[in-house]
């Protein structure tokens, strides 16, 4: 190991001399930019950082990130890291992956990865439809969505990904916007530093197979109308004007309610990511599709008390070498009942 | 039982035989895979040569006393070399009714059947279908049987511990065992220290299971209900210091020993699946050596964690049967593409789909071969006998390590559970595992190759200089970087190939057991090693002109097989499938191989492979 203080890294550092091969207008290249701006900013030495990815444009990610890159197969990505992170804690393994990748045929990994609380950042890149295989509708996609594979509307009811990882008990859940960019790199830094496993959601734009697909939220205005910014400690307030807030019902529901006429901020809700129960999370991911309600964007829940899945099972290893000394092959070999022969 | 001499032991004669096989046989529930595996300890302390057949089914536990819920353990134990368990067996204990009659076509005439005689009521009759009952129907007259009222003498003999019936019932196996180590005039000691461990934080069982197996062992010498004992004298195996080995125990101890020996961390990825699981039990045990466990959420991630922990630079392998095998099959084409070292244990059950958990197949050959898509060789290799996992799996790491290759290893329900005294190698005697890590940036290019071996170098994350990215797409020789050009392809499929074949540097030349050259061949490969060993012994002591040849190495095949091949007039390839060695076989030599196939989720016997070895030779 060498100590010779190497020069600060930049974001050149990340980029490769791979020619990037998203369709031009991605949201892809948005979240590739930010997060190359935010890597020399975490301190961590370039060639600790490994980028694991499974199968669909966002997992070409690793190709374009001059760190250790595994471009694995369709939905692994979460278990490939896993074992890297185990094998080696190290390391700072982050995994870019889609809604399909993500929660079709890998939804099995990433809930097992967000239970046991490994610690790896996943980004998790959604534009609710399958662009490699051109345009099938995905486990995001909108019920009654046309699509190449349902000329008559999705029989579907869509996941939404949040909502998903937080009934999976991770510990790091957010959202954040591919155009936002400011927005993405704070989320961004805020997963890095968090501990145990960081779930994050980007909403991305497909502009070929499903341009449009965050309008909803992105376009003029929208983003002051429809996005409710949480920001730990703040009320829950939204609004060009910020005029209309989320408050708690009797029943423990949540609704929107208009400031003023009686109502004040004091009666909001105060956004506390760093619950340690998952419940309240999971109710401001619910908000998307009900009416009024806006769509949350930053940390949902942030709670990084509990141990790391590899940091367990490292220390059960240390536990027992400290108990009963480190393994004696030998010893080991010849353990149990033995006789010799003469 | 051949006699060899008698001696007096008080009242009763005692005989000194050569060999004998039992065979225990009950309920589920009723222990009897504990009680084989005590009485394999303590013969197997004693010096004797063993073979053993665990034989359960796979329900936990099926309805009591019924056919479909009957475990067997079988032992055959000499002071002579032994190959196999035993076609059929010299003494019988059973149970329950239902155990008598899934057992007794296997007991040799004037054999030994010791049966619970308080099991044979009209209930327990109908349980195992039976309209009347073998006791009394003359059905048994062929054999020396020993009704034994194993429930009441148990309950009798530990009625001041307050135990409670069921409790009480469930020690009658040792009764049954104590009066086996009598029979056999073996001591109880082993045993006994093996109850005082077992139960350590239960006295009371503790003492009710050691008061049942003195009870047992004293009934006999009260009863005089032998008339006989026997002595079987230690084996005269080659010196050395020996232990008792299944072969799912001595794939732990390989990959342990592999991993010390290349100065890698043990990763193991696994999801539990009959008949590997116990790999992973004995596995997470031994943790002072540094072996990481990670129990999957299934078997394609138990893979993908092992080509992770592969990547960051650990000893990483995965253990599974063939239905997982099927669904790690995309996870083996990740490998062969990064070119990274792996290896991959199916223990063979029959198939296919869930097919017959714990009966033992060799079925999944093919699929070890080429179960993958597109062109994705994978060297393969096989235990030939339960202590030989050892050494297989010691071979498999070095293999994989030395060509950065996935590596697979095939043994079988039979060599899993089934075990072996293993003569236990000093540190000398195992190969050493020479690992590098790559450390260099200058000039440095992930799939630049070793002029010899066709290996990629290892560089693992957290190398200064090395970043570098690898995956599933096809890429560019030397650089890594993807490559979808034609002739690159095809330059890339070739060298993947040439790098599983360079592998035969390392598998050494055959040489045929018996006959060099003669009347008749006999190809195996896996756990048909030990029947077949015995039968040619047999044919041959007969004159006839046979060699034997077994296979560890089944890819690459090793360079000279072909050459043997043709030594002989004709050749016969065994097998517990339809074929597939065979199939491998005519394939590659042109060669008119014949097979003989059972599939029947059981090993071979020695009058089946007699039969066909006598048939092939006009006999």
């Amino acid at each position: 190991m060498t100590t010779t203080a190497l020069p600060p890294l930049t974001k050149k550092d990340f980029q490769t001399d791979q020619e990037v091969r998203w369709c031009p207008g991605c949201g892809d290249y948005a979240i590739l930019s930010a997060v190359q701006s935010v890597f020399p900013e975490l301190g961590v030495p370039r060639e600790n950082f490994v980028v694991v990815s499974g199968i669909g444009c966002s997992s070409r990610f690793p190709y374009y990130m001059n760190t250790f890159g595994f471009h694995s197969i369709h939905g692994r990505a979460p278990a490939v890291a896993s074992g890297i992170k185990i094998a080696h804690p190290e390391l700072e393994v982050w995994v870019a992956t889609g809604d399909g990748d993500a929660l079709a045929i890998g939804g099995n990994h990433t809930i097992h990865m967000l239970r046991r609380n490994v610690g790896i950042k996943v980004l998790l890149f959604n534009n609710r439809i399958y662009g490699l295989t051109k345009g099938q509708y995905s486990p995001t996609s909108e019920f009654h969505k046309i699509t190449k594979s349902t000329p008559y509307g999705s029989p579907d009811r869509p996941f939404n990904p949040v909502s998903l990882a937080i009934g999976a008990e991770a510990t790091f859940v957010a959202r954040s916007v591919d155009i936002f960019q400011a927005h993405l790199k704070d989320t961004l830094k805020a997963a890095a530093s968090h501990r145990g496993s960081a779930f994050v959601e980007i909403l991305q734009n497909c502009n070929i197979f499903n341009d449009g697909a965050w309008t909803g939220i992105t376009e003029k205005d929208a983003r002051s109308e429809q996005v409710l910014q949480l920001e730990h400690g703040k009320p829950l307030v939204f609004g060009k004007n910020r005029d209309r807030g989320i408050r708690r019902k009797p029943d423990g529901d949540i609704e929107v309610v208009q400031i003023g006429s009686g109502i004040s901020e004091s009666d909001l809700i105060v956004h506390d990511a760093h619950h340690p129960r998952p419940s309240y999370a999971f109710l401001l991911s619910h908000m998307e599709g009900r009416p009024g309600f806006p769509t949350p964007i930053g940390v949902l829940r942030a709670w990084d008390d509990l141990p790391r899945y590899e940091d367990v099972i490292n220390e059960q290893v240390q536990d027992v070498i400290q108990k009963k000394g480190p393994g004696d092959l030998a010893k080991l070999l010849r353990a149990g009942d033995t006789w010799e022969v003469k | 039982m051949s006699t060899l001499t008698e001696i007096s032991a008080g009242k009763t004669k005692r005989e000194v035989i050569e060999q004998a096989v039992i065979r225990f046989a009950g309920d589920s529930g009723d222990g009897m895979q504990v009680t084989g595996s005590q009485f394999t300890n303590t013969v197997a302390l004693y010096g004797n040569d063993i073979a053993t057949f665990p034989d359960y089914p796979a329900e936990i536990r099926a309805p009591a006393g019924t056919v479909p819920g009957v475990s067997g353990f079988q032992l055959n134990f000499s002071s002579g070399e032994v190959h196999t368990p035993g076609d059929s067996v010299d003494v019988l204990i059973a149970m329950n009714p239902a155990a008598l009659m899934v057992n007794i076509a296997d007991l040799k005439p004037n054999g030994i059947l010791i049966v619970n005689a308080d099991s044979f009521k009209e209930n327990d009759l109908r349980k195992a279908r039976l309209t009347t009952n073998p006791m009394e129907d003359h059905s048994l007259d062929k054999f020396r049987v020993f009704p034994v009222e194993l429930q009441r003498l148990t309950r009798a003999a530990l009625q001041h511990l307050g135990l409670d019936a069921k409790a009480m019932d469930r020690c009658k196996n040792f009764f049954a065992l104590g009066m086996c180590y009598w029979l056999y005039n073996r001591s109880m000691e082993p045993t006994v220290r093996w109850i005082e461990d077992k139960f350590k934080k239960k006295p009371l069982f503790v003492e009710a299971n050691q008061l049942a197996l003195k009870a047992g062992y004293s009934y006999c010498e009260a009863t005089e209900a032998f008339q006989i004992s026997y002595e079987i004298p230690p084996a005269q195996l080659s010196p050395g210091l020996y232990r008792s080995l299944s072969g799912n125990q001595a794939l732990a101890l390989g990959f342990v020993t592999a991993a010390q020996k290349a100065g890698l961390r043990l990763f193991l990825g696994s999801y539990p699946i009959t008949p590997a699981s116990d790999i992973l039990h004995e596995l997470s045990h031994y943790k002072e050596f540094g072996v990481l466990t990670f129990q999957a959420e299934d078997e394609i991630a138990a893979i993908t964690s092992t080509i992770g922990a592969s990547y960051a630079g650990a000893l990483a392998i995965t253990t599974t049967s063939g239905p997982g095998m099927a669904l790690k099959t995309e996870a083996l084409g990740l490998a062969v593409m990064t070119e990274l070292p792996l290896v991959i244990c199916d223990v063979q059950r029959g198939g296919p789909s869930t097919g017959l958990p714990t009966k033992t197949e060799q079925a999944d050959l093919l699929q070890a071969l080429f179960g993958r898509n597109s062109e994705a060789p994978i060297p393969v290799l096989a235990a030939a006998s339960p202590a030989d996992c050892f050494w297989i799996a010691v071979e498999a790491s070095r293999i994989a390590l030395k060509y950065m290759v996935p590596v697979i290893v095939l043994t079988d329900g039979y060599l899993a559970n089934g075990a072996e005294p293993w003569r236990i190698p000093t540190l000398d005697e195992i190969p050493g595992i020479p690992v590098k890590f790559a450390t260099d940036p200058v000039d440095f290019q992930p799939y630049r190759r070793n002029p010899d071996t066709l290996a990629r170098p290892w560089a693992i994350p957290g190398t200064r200089g090395l970043e570098h990215r690898i995956g599933g797409l096809e890429k560019q020789d030397v650089t890594g970087n993807i490559n979808y050009e034609p002739l690159n392809h095809e330059n890339m499929v070739r060298i993947r190939a040439a790098k599983v074949q360079a592998v035969v540097q390392d598998v050494p030349n055959v040489l045929p057991s018996g006959d060099a050259e003669g009347d008749l061949l006999i190809v195996s490969w896996g756990s048909t090693f030990g029947a077949i060993t015995q039968a040619v012994k047999g044919q041959r002591e007969k004159g006839r002109k046979i060699g034997h040849l077994h296979l560890r190495y089944l890819n690459p095949l090793p360079a000279n097989l072909g050459d043997i091949l043709k030594r002989y007039k004709r050749v016969l390839v065994p097998e517990l499938n339809m074929g597939q060695l065979l199939w491998v076989l005519r394939a590659k030599y042109l060669v008119n191989a014949v097979g003989l196939n059972k599939i029947q989720g059981r090993p071979f016997k020695q009058t089946e492979l007699d039969q066909k070895i006598e048939e092939m030779l006009g006999l």
